[in-house]
């Protein structure tokens, strides 16, 4: 032990990688290497499904050859029972990725004289192991061996000792156990395999089945404690570890349109913030699909993937109904940009609807992913679970950058704001659609009820459904507060009128002022001219005062003349 | 223990054929040679020149264990007469182990 500690003094649990899909999430990195694992559960719940993909993928994925060592099953059966799954054993048994052993327990062939151990059994083990160098091993179900063997001490003795010798092996082992009534299997072995336990369950509530996984205990590792559903279908096993997500999922700025001009800017002329939530909710019929098929329609034109969940109609329906009012989305689809997926919310349980979910967007990778309507789930389940499950959605989606747009339909007769199976926290932006009775119309208006980070518009639009998709009208805001319809019409009327004659008012006074003016400029020319003609009198009068004077001159010089006299300079004028 | 009851009446014409049994043991550990001493003790008594026994070293033939179903060890499998058994332990009681080689009727007599 004089080890120089040069690599860090802290040596964290190998972990084996198992290939099945969110498993190795959940249990950061798969199962403890060089350990035996029990995974135990009552019957059909997947035990030997998950044991046979821990092998596949490991001999396939991660290069480690395995044992599959069936304790119930034939190699014929097993064989048969993973193809369907996609999974070609006899190939993997030929390349000597996979060896497969069926031990055959007989009671009655069986008899008992005497001291024994299973000698044999870890000889044939060995002997497998070290012939493809396995690195993984299942035994299933090891628990029938208390069936064809009566001497229960041996047994248990033998099987402590055969996890003990996997361990030295240095194999990674699952060992699957049946559900016992009040022990995790029939037969106590997690006494005996402590090191990871996990346990599946296939639970039915409300005529709706839900498989479950959970990890019960994991030595030396910390790990997700909650259950998890899981799927199995054809690509295998998949395990949703949605409630392991936070809220750090990473934000943008970059804003996308909702498809509708005047939408956008009621919401700072932009639309929304990419990889937000968006609900929608209202009344029946008042046009929530139709604002989702807006949006979906806009994404796929900017060449973005979109996935269209309806709970309520077929997508047959949908396009059609949507075609009704200009919004074409069947070229999309075939574009393969739209893809549309419609199940009663009733057809799975909720757990199931999110892992359906999560598994079809992890495949699709949509820009975009659209819940219509969300609230139709609350009819299967009861409201908690509900919210829990939304949460998980909305945090998943959140953490793949999608942008979430959900339907919910509020009954009538309660508030709006509370009827959104209280999901409201997880909203980024609320757009409100609502009936507006007034004066034997009902007309719809729309307004954003919340909408984070930005500077949202606070005027209820009047919400019109034309044959070239919504319309959103400005609001009429006048005197007597917000209208719609016939009597938004009947006041613009009203408007108008007053407008009118306002304006002609105006006319009158222009044309009196004209008038004014013309008198005024009419006086000033008159004026004008008695000046010209008195100017031009005055001027004449001057000419012959002047012609006077010349005159009077020329006499008084003429007089002098002829009176002789001398003239002085003095005595002339000028 | 109603089978070997009722295996009696074919029995004796089977006694003509020989009893072809095979032990597998785990090599020289001390089940193994009681094993071994106490079903030659058996053999010799109730199956004098009739038998064909083969005692195999598990450790030395490891591919055996697949194809014979073997677990535990020692393991006796009795091969002929029908029907097949496999007789587990260490073949201290003979009670037991003759039972198991359907040969019950002939401790009787």
């Amino acid at each position: 032990m004089k080890k120089t500690p040069s690599k860090p003094a802290i040596k964290s649990l190998h972990k084996s990688p198992s290939g099945i899909q969110g498993f190795d999430e959940i249990t950061g990195g798969g199962l403890p290497t060089g350990r035996p694992t029990l995974v135990c559960g009552g019957a059909g719940c997947g035990k030997t499904l998950f044991g046979m993909e821990f092998l596949v993928r490991g001999a396939t994925q991660f290069n480690e050859p395995g044992i599959f060592m069936s304790f119930e099953e034939t190699i014929e059966e097993l064989t048969q029972n993973v193809a369907s799954l996609g999974f070609d054993l006899d190939d993997l048994v030929k390349n000597k990725k996979i060896a497969l052993d069926y031990v055959r327990v007989e009671r009655s062939e069986i008899e008992e004289t005497g001291e024994y151990d299973l000698e044999g059994l870890f000889i044939r083990l060995a002997y497998a192991i070290d012939k493809i160098g396995a690195k993984r091993v299942v035994l299933d179900t090891i628990e029938s061996l208390f069936a064809g063997l009566p001497n229960q001490l041996i047994l248990r003795a033998e099987l402590r000792r055969l996890f003990h010798w996997l361990k030295e092996k240095g194999v990674t082992a699952i060992i699957t156990g049946e559900r016992g009534d009040e022990t995790l299997t029939r037969q106590g072995l997690e006494e005996y395999v402590s090191d990871c336990v996990i346990m599946l369950d296939h639970r039915v509530t409300e005529q709706t089945s839900t498989r479950r996984l959970r990890v019960v205990k994991y030595r030396g590792s910390t790990h997700g404690t909650n259950e998890y559903p899981f799927l199995i279908d054809e690509n295998g096993f998949s395990v949703l570890p949605i409630t392991s997500l936070g809220l750090n999922h990473i934000v943008s700025n970059k804003r996308i349109s909702s498809g509708i001009p005047l939408l956008d800017k009621m919401l700072e002329g932009k639309g929304y913030y990419r990889g937000s939530t968006v609900l929608v909710s209202g009344t029946a019929g008042v046009g929530k699909t139709s604002i989702a098929a807006h949006f979906a329609e806009a994404a796929c034109k900017r060449g973005e993937r979109v996935l269209y969940f309806c709970f309520e109609e077929s997508p047959n329906q949908l396009m059609r109904n949507m075609l009704s009012i200009g919004i074409k989305l069947k070229p999309w689809v075939r574009k393969g940009l739209l893809q549309f997926h419609a199940t009663r919310p009733t057809f799975y349980g909720l757990e199931m609807h999110l892992a359906v979910t999560h598994k079809i967007v992890n495949v699709f990778k949509p820009d975009i992913v659209i819940l219509d309507p969300i609230n139709t789930f609350v009819v299967s389940d009861i409201e908690h679970e509900v919210k829990t499950m939304l949460m998980r959605m909305v945090d998943f989606l959140k953490s793949e950058q999608i942008t979430a747009l959900f339907t919910s339909l509020t009954s009538g007769g309660s508030t709006l704001e509370n009827s959104d199976v209280g999901i409201s926290s997880l909203i980024d932006t609320w757009l409100l659609l609502r009936d507006i009775e007034l004066s034997g119309e009902r007309n719809r208006g729309l307004y954003v009820l919340k909408s984070r980070g930005m500077a949202n518009s606070n005027q209820i639009r009047e919400f019109i459904i034309t044959d070239h998709g919504v319309e959103l009208r400005d609001a009429y805001i006048g005197a007597s507060g917000g209208l719609t319809g016939s009597a938004r019409v009947a006041q613009e009327a009203l408007d108008n009128t007053e407008v009118l004659t306002r304006k002609n008012e105006i006319e009158r006074k222009k044309r009196e002022i004209e008038q004014k003016r013309k008198a005024l400029e009419s006086q000033i020319a008159v004026l004008q001219s008695d000046f010209d003609s008195a100017e031009s009198e005055a001027v004449k009068l001057i000419k012959t005062e002047q012609d006077m004077i010349k005159k009077l001159e020329q006499d008084r010089i003429e007089m002098a003349v002829s009176r002789k006299a001398v003239m002085g300079k003095s005595a002339t004028g000028k | 223990m109603g089978n070997p009851g009722k295996l009696e009446r074919p029995m004796p014409e089977r006694n003509q054929g020989k009893y072809v049994l095979r032990l597998y043991v785990t090599g020289t550990t001390n089940r193994s040679i009681l094993a071994i001493s106490n079903l030659k003790k058996i053999c010799e008594e109730y199956l004098e020149g009739k038998y064909d026994l083969e005692v195999i070293d598990l450790y030395k033939n490891p591919g055996l264990a697949k194809g014979n179903q073997i677990i535990a060890a020692p393991t006796l499998i009795k091969k002929l007469p029908l029907p097949f058994r496999r007789i587990i332990g260490d073949m201290s009681n003979k009670e037991k182990v003759l039972l198991g080689l359907d040969m019950r009727e002939v401790k009787e007599k």
